[in-house]
C-alpha cells in the first residue's frame, strides 16, 4: 500500500501550502502597516495645532503669515492653489492622455508603438526635479512673452502638471482598453460599425472605470508634486489672484518653510499635511463610490 | 435563387492557405450548416461572408463572393453596409456591457437612427422575433451581463436582427450553452428561416441534421462535399464525409 507515503507526502505539501500564505499574508500586511503608520505620524503631529488654532482658522483663513506676531496660519490660499493647479493638470492632461492611450491601443501600428511605448515609460521615470527644471527653462519664457510678468503662474503649473500625470493617465488607461475583450468590438464590426465608431460608442465606455482611476491617480500625483511645482508656480502665499498670477501650494509651502520652522509654525506645516492627507483620503473614496456605481 | 455565391474563393493567412478554392451556392430562406473538424476553415469561410477576415492581419483572398449577384469584395461596395445585412452571431454571447435595451438599440443607432418611439418598436420587435421578449420585458433596463447565457445569446440574436439584415452568420451559436437553451436557439433558427438565409458552423452534427436544409463538410481548407443534409447524412459521396460523419476522425 502507498497509502502512508501519500500521507507523509500531503503534511509536507499542506505545511509549505501555509508557509506560503503567510508569507504572502505578511507582505500585503506590510502596504497597510505602512499607510496606518503615516496616517498616525501625520495626525498625530498635526492635529493638536488644529485644534488649538481652530480648524476654521486653519483651512479658511486667508492669511499666511508665520513672522508676524500674533502669527496667522490661514491655509486657504495654499488649498485653493492645490485645487487650481491640479484642475488645470487634468484639464489639459486627460484628454490627451486619454486619446493618447486610445491610439497606443486601437491605432498604431506596431513599429510606432515599440517606439512611442518606451518613451511614455521613460516619462514616467524622469525625476519631477528635471520636469521643473525643464519648465523653468522652456514653458516660464514663453508664457513670460505671451502674458508678461515673471511667467511663473497658475498656466505654467498647470501645463507643467499636465504634462506630468500623462504617463499615469496613458499607461493605465491603456491597460484599460486593452483589457476590454476583443468580443465587444467584434460585434459591434458586426453590426457596421466602423473602427472609430466600435471604439468611441462602445470600447471606451467599457473601459471607463479603468479610465476614471487613471484619471484619480493622476489627480493623486498632480495634488501630490512638489518639487516641480515650486520652481514654476510662483509661490506666493496669498490668495490665488488670475491664471496669470503666481500662487502657492500645500506642499510646496511645506518644503519652502520646513527647513527653517519652529514651534508652532513647524506644527502648522505638519497641519497642512494633514489637509493635504485628507484630500487624497477623499480623492480615493470619491474613486471607490464612483467605481461601484459604475461597476455594471 | 441564391442569396450567396462564393466563386473559386481562395484565402491566405500569411503563407497558411486557409480555404482552398470553394465554391458554394446558399439558396435564399435556407439553413446551410458548415461541419468539420477543428481547423478546417469552416470559421473562416464564415467570416469572410461579411468580410470579417479583413480584421486579421496578413489575411488575403482570391476569388470573390457574390451576394444578391453583387461581388462583396470588388471596388466600391460598403463593408459597414454589407455587414448591416449580414448580421452574425458569434460563439461565445457578447452581449455588450450595457442595458437590454441599448444592447438592442445599439445597431441601430450607429445606422442613425435617434427617434426614441422608433428605437422602442425596433427593440421589441427584435426581442419577440428573438423569443426572448417575454422573459426580458419588464427588465429593459437591466444589465445584458445579468441574464443567463441562453438568454444572453437570444439577445445577441435580437441584437443582430435588429439593424434588419437579410443573412444571419452564426458561429457555433449553441457550443456554450446547455442543452435546454441550446433546444430554443435551435427551435429559434428554425423559426428565423421563415425570413432569414441562414449559414451556421456547428460542431454538432446531430444538430446540423435536426436543422439544416443543406450541410457543407469541409476539411483542411477544401470543402469535401456539399449537397442536402438528408442526402448527407444518410448516403454521404465522398468516403471522407462518411468517416467524419460516422465519428471515425474528428
Amino acid at each position: 500500500m502507498t497509502i502512508i507515503g501519500n500521507e507523509g507526502e500531503l503534511v509536507k505539501s499542506k505545511f509549505i501550502e501555509s508557509f506560503m500564505k503567510n508569507i504572502f499574508l505578511i507582505s500585503a500586511t506590510m502596504s497597510i502597516v505602512a499607510i496606518v503608520l503615516i496616517c498616525i505620524f501625520i495626525f498625530a503631529g498635526g492635529l493638536p495645532f488644529i485644534e488649538e488654532y481652530g480648524l476654521l482658522n486653519f483651512i479658511l483663513g486667508t492669511e499666511w503669515k508665520p513672522s508676524d506676531t500674533p502669527a496667522s496660519y490661514g491655509i486657504l490660499p495654499m488649498i485653493l492653489g492645490s485645487l487650481i493647479l491640479t484642475l488645470g493638470a487634468i484639464i489639459l492632461g486627460v484628454p490627451v492622455g486619454v486619446l493618447t492611450a486610445t491610439y497606443l491601443a486601437k491605432f498604431s501600428n506596431k513599429k510606432l508603438y515599440k517606439f512611442l511605448k518606451p518613451c511614455i515609460n521613460l516619462m514616467a521615470g524622469i525625476p519631477s526635479i528635471v520636469y521643473g527644471f525643464f519648465a523653468l527653462t522652456a514653458i516660464v519664457p514663453i508664457i513670460r512673452a505671451l502674458v508678461g510678468g515673471t511667467g511663473m503662474n497658475i498656466i505654467t503649473g498647470s501645463i507643467l502638471l499636465g504634462i506630468m500625470i500623462l504617463p499615469t493617465i496613458i499607461s493605465l488607461s491603456e491597460a484599460a482598453i486593452r483589457a476590454v475583450p476583443n468580443s465587444y468590438y467584434e460585434g459591434s464590426i458586426a453590426l457596421g460599425a466602423s473602427h472609430e465608431r466600435a471604439i468611441l460608442s462602445l470600447v471606451l465606455p467599457a473601459a471607463r472605470s479603468g479610465i476614471l482611476s487613471s484619471i484619480i491617480l493622476g489627480i493623486g500625483r498632480a495634488i501630490g508634486e512638489t518639487m516641480a511645482v515650486v520652481l514654476v508656480a510662483g509661490n506666493q502665499a496669498r490668495m490665488p489672484a488670475g491664471l496669470t498670477k503666481g500662487v502657492r501650494t500645500m506642499t510646496t509651502n511645506i518644503v519652502i518653510e520646513m527647513a527653517y520652522a519652529a514651534d508652532a509654525h513647524r506644527e502648522a506645516l505638519i497641519a497642512t499635511a494633514v489637509i493635504l492627507l485628507v484630500f487624497i483620503l477623499i480623492i480615493n473614496g470619491t474613486f471607490l463610490i464612483l467605481k461601484r456605481r459604475s461597476g455594471i | 435563387m441564391d442569396k450567396i455565391f462564393i466563386k473559386n474563393f481562395n484565402l491566405y493567412y500569411d503563407n497558411f492557405h486557409a480555404l482552398k478554392n470553394i465554391n458554394m451556392n446558399i439558396k435564399e430562406k435556407e439553413i446551410t450548416a458548415l461541419i468539420g473538424p477543428s481547423g478546417c476553415g469552416k470559421s473562416t469561410l464564415l467570416k469572410s461572408l461579411n468580410r470579417m477576415n479583413d480584421l486579421v492581419e496578413g489575411c488575403r483572398i482570391e476569388g470573390d463572393i457574390f451576394i444578391d449577384d453583387k461581388s462583396i469584395y470588388g471596388n466600391g461596395y460598403d463593408v459597414t453596409l454589407l455587414r448591416k445585412r449580414i448580421g452574425m452571431v458569434f460563439q461565445k454571447p457578447n452581449p455588450f456591457p450595457m442595458s437590454i435595451y441599448d444592447n438592442i438599440a445599439y445597431g441601430p443607432r450607429i445606422h442613425g437612427i435617434k427617434n426614441k418611439q422608433k428605437l422602442d418598436q425596433i427593440v421589441e420587435r427584435s426581442l419577440r422575433a428573438a423569443a426572448i421578449w417575454d422573459e426580458v420585458k419588464d427588465d429593459l433596463k437591466k444589465s445584458a451581463l445579468r441574464i443567463s447565457g441562453g438568454q444572453q445569446q437570444r439577445l445577441c440574436i435580437a441584437r443582430a436582427l435588429a439593424v434588419e439584415p437579410d443573412v444571419l452568420l452564426m458561429d457555433e451559436p449553441t457550443s456554450a450553452l446547455d442543452p435546454i437553451s441550446t433546444a430554443k436557439i435551435e427551435e429559434l433558427v428554425q423559426e428565423l428561416k421563415k425570413d432569414y438565409t441562414i449559414v451556421m458552423v456547428t460542431h454538432n452534427m446531430q444538430q446540423a441534421a435536426r436543422i439544416s436544409d443543406k450541410t457543407g463538410f469541409m476539411l483542411n481548407g477544401e470543402l469535401i462535399e456539399f449537397g442536402k443534409t438528408v442526402d448527407m447524412f444518410t448516403v454521404p459521396k465522398d468516403k471522407r464525409t462518411e468517416d467524419y460523419i460516422t465519428g471515425r476522425f474528428g
